[in-house]
């Protein structure tokens, strides 16, 4: 990746960063932690190229999908359609109010480039695996990209849809894996033992790749590689650290759901900056 | 409209079909005019009767193994690319099973999702109370958006998956497991939001939907012989319910007596108490199963056993006339 675009990238995953912490401070809830890690995935995928979308044809039918099966990160997918120009910045202000396309967690009738409406935990990668399903029978060369939580896997339903993924050779699907080891009631490994993670994955007959979430080369590399692989989904296994860029959010299970004050925005958002 | 005489149609040589069997027919034929139509089942297609469709039409039949989590949301995301997905399994696994993934992926974002549940109710038989769903109309009836609808015949079915294939959203079928006998021919109609009286009396209403139709309609035409007419309605649409055909004939006989082979509670009945209590309170009479689980069986002993067969539809309702 030249230097021009990784310093686009970044640029990006900052104002990505700076409206998760003011959407979620006006907001007054919802969840940081799961959002902040993501940053730089969706700035790779959303403002890279490497996604066939137009924010001005958002159910375009050649178009690559992005489903966020870990529906509670929304804000993340909420900034960045808003910087890509899915729909007004003005809306990120009205999360989780009365009214707004912006729900809690992502409403597809709502929300232009919301693919899937998830929230309930598990049901997200099902849902790309019969995208994926249904792309591959009208024979469209789209992907279906999943995100998916680490705590999200404790669902035996991810582990469902993982056997029919690769029962299905479903090469046209690429799931993304925000592995940040913590969940709501503390780390992954002491709540729900999910690991050996990238052993789990290869058994069920994925390809797996595994990344550092925060770096832009490896990001490119990863989904580049994934695109290749055509008669199986891939797994791109993103070590990631929750709140990531704010560092009293870092790896801290309290940031999973809880808004920041004005105060504790302000001295996020000049981390964020700095 | 109706197949044959009333006599007739429940004579023992008239045909008899299973709702599923018309289902998997129906199903294969519409597949030969509508591409965009794909079939999912979780390893019960030889029972559902969606293996004639998945061997017609391979590349468009997915068994999903026996997941039915995933199939549910499966299902939804090939809806979101165009597919009008009709998936199958048995109605205890269809529902209660995934009542999250059909309510949070199919219901609320408005899927076209088709829902064909096969072997409802304790007309399963000898499989039991594990295997007889008699919750799954309570359970769908709650989720909003989903239209919910239960055929009592063969030529019913066949004309609810014609319809339900090429009218948008999630749809709820309830389907039966055992032969039931065909009660309308192919002049038959079917309407959303539309049930059928097939006899007419001032006595009482009797409605009954899917398999207890034909039993019900045996217990209104012998009471007739007794000189006790009814009004005697089947209503497949339990969803939205045919308000104006059940308040028409409540007004006239002001005495309701609703059947069906499901809990009491949340199905036919309380959709029908719901309605009269708030538009025409009337007095009804819920015949069902009575808020207890199942047992192994024949399925017309167990009927029998729970309290609603034709006999006891029968005395019932003479009860309640006098």
């Amino acid at each position: 990746m030249d230097a021009e675009m990784k310093k686009m990238l970044e640029g990006k995953a900052e104002d990505i960063r700076v409206d998760i912490i003011d959407m979620l401070c006006e907001s007054g809830s919802g969840h940081p932690g799961g959002s902040l890690s993501m940053a730089d995935i969706f700035s790779y995928l959303y403002f890279s190229g490497s996604l066939n979308i137009d924010p001005e044809n958002p159910r375009m039918e050649d178009r690559d999908r992005v489903v966020l099966s870990k529906g509670h990160a929304c804000p993340v997918l909420y900034a960045t359609l808003a910087e890509k120009g899915f729909f007004e910045k003005s809306h990120l202000k009205t999360l989780r109010k009365f009214g707004s396309i912006l729900q809690g967690h992502p409403d597809m009738k709502k929300v232009p480039g919301v693919e899937m409406s998830t929230g309930s935990l598990g049901q997200g990668l099902s849902a790309a695996v019969g995208m994926a399903m249904g792309l591959r029978l009208d024979k469209k060369d789209a992907h279906v990209f999943a995100i998916l939580g680490d705590g999200e896997c404790d669902e035996g339903q991810i582990w469902e849809a993982a056997m029919a993924a690769a029962h299905y050779e479903l090469g046209n699907l690429i799931g993304i894996l925000d592995r940040n080891g913590l969940q709501i009631d503390g780390f992954t490994k002491d709540v729900m033992n999910t690991e050996p993670m990238i052993d789990k994955w290869l058994s069920f007959g994925w390809h797996v790749i595994e990344i550092d979430a925060h770096n832009f080369d490896e990001i490119e590399s990863a989904i580049s590689q994934a695109k290749e692989v055509k008669n199986a989904p891939v797994m791109i296994v993103a070590n990631s650290v929750k709140g990531k860029g704010v560092s009293f959010m870092e790896n801290e299970c309290g940031w999973h759901g809880k808004a920041p004050s004005l105060e504790e925005a302000e001295k996020a958002k000049s981390e964020i900056a700095g | 409209m109706l197949n044959k005489d009333v006599q007739a149609i429940l004579s023992d040589e008239n045909k008899k079909a299973a709702t599923r069997t018309a289902y998997g027919e129906k199903i294969a034929e519409l597949g030969e005019l509508n591409k965009d139509i794909v079939v999912l089942d979780c390893d019960l297609s030889k029972s559902t009767m969606t293996s004639v469709f998945a061997k017609k039409f391979p590349d468009r039949f997915f068994d999903m193994g026996i997941a039915e989590a995933n199939m549910m949301s499966v299902a939804a995301g090939l809806a979101t690319t165009g597919k009008i997905p009709f998936a199958s399994t048995f109605a205890v696994f269809a529902t209660k099973r995934v009542a999250d993934q059909i309510s949070s992926s199919i219901a609320y974002p408005g899927l076209n999702v088709k829902i064909c549940a096969t072997h409802a109710g304790l007309s399963v038989g000898e499989d039991g109370a594990t295997h007889q769903a008699i919750e799954d109309v309570a359970i769908m009836r709650a989720i909003p958006g989903i239209t919910v609808l239960s055929p009592c015949d063969g030529t019913e079915t066949g004309k609810i998956i014609e319809y339900a294939a090429s009218h948008y959203g999630p749809y709820y079928i309830r389907l039966t497991r055992s032969n039931i006998p065909v009660i309308f021919n192919d002049n038959y109609k079917f309407e959303l939001g539309r049930g059928t009286k097939i006899l007419e009396g001032p006595k009482a209403t009797l409605v009954s939907t899917g398999f207890m139709t034909h039993i019900a309609l045996q217990a209104a035409r012998e009471l007739s012989d007794e000189g006790i007419e009814l009004d005697f309605i089947n209503m497949p649409s339990i969803k939205p319910l045919d308000e104006e055909l059940v308040l028409e004939s409540a007004g006239k006989t002001r005495l309701v007596v609703t059947v069906e082979d499901h809990n009491i509670i949340g199905g036919l009945g309380s959709a029908v108490c719901e309605l009269l209590s708030e538009k025409m309170p009337v007095k009804v009479i819920r015949m069902g199963v009575m808020d207890k689980f199942g047992a192994s069986g024949e399925p017309m002993e167990l009927i029998k056993a729970y309290g609603f067969d034709k006999e006891s539809i029968k005395d019932k309702i003479k009860s309640l006339v006098k």
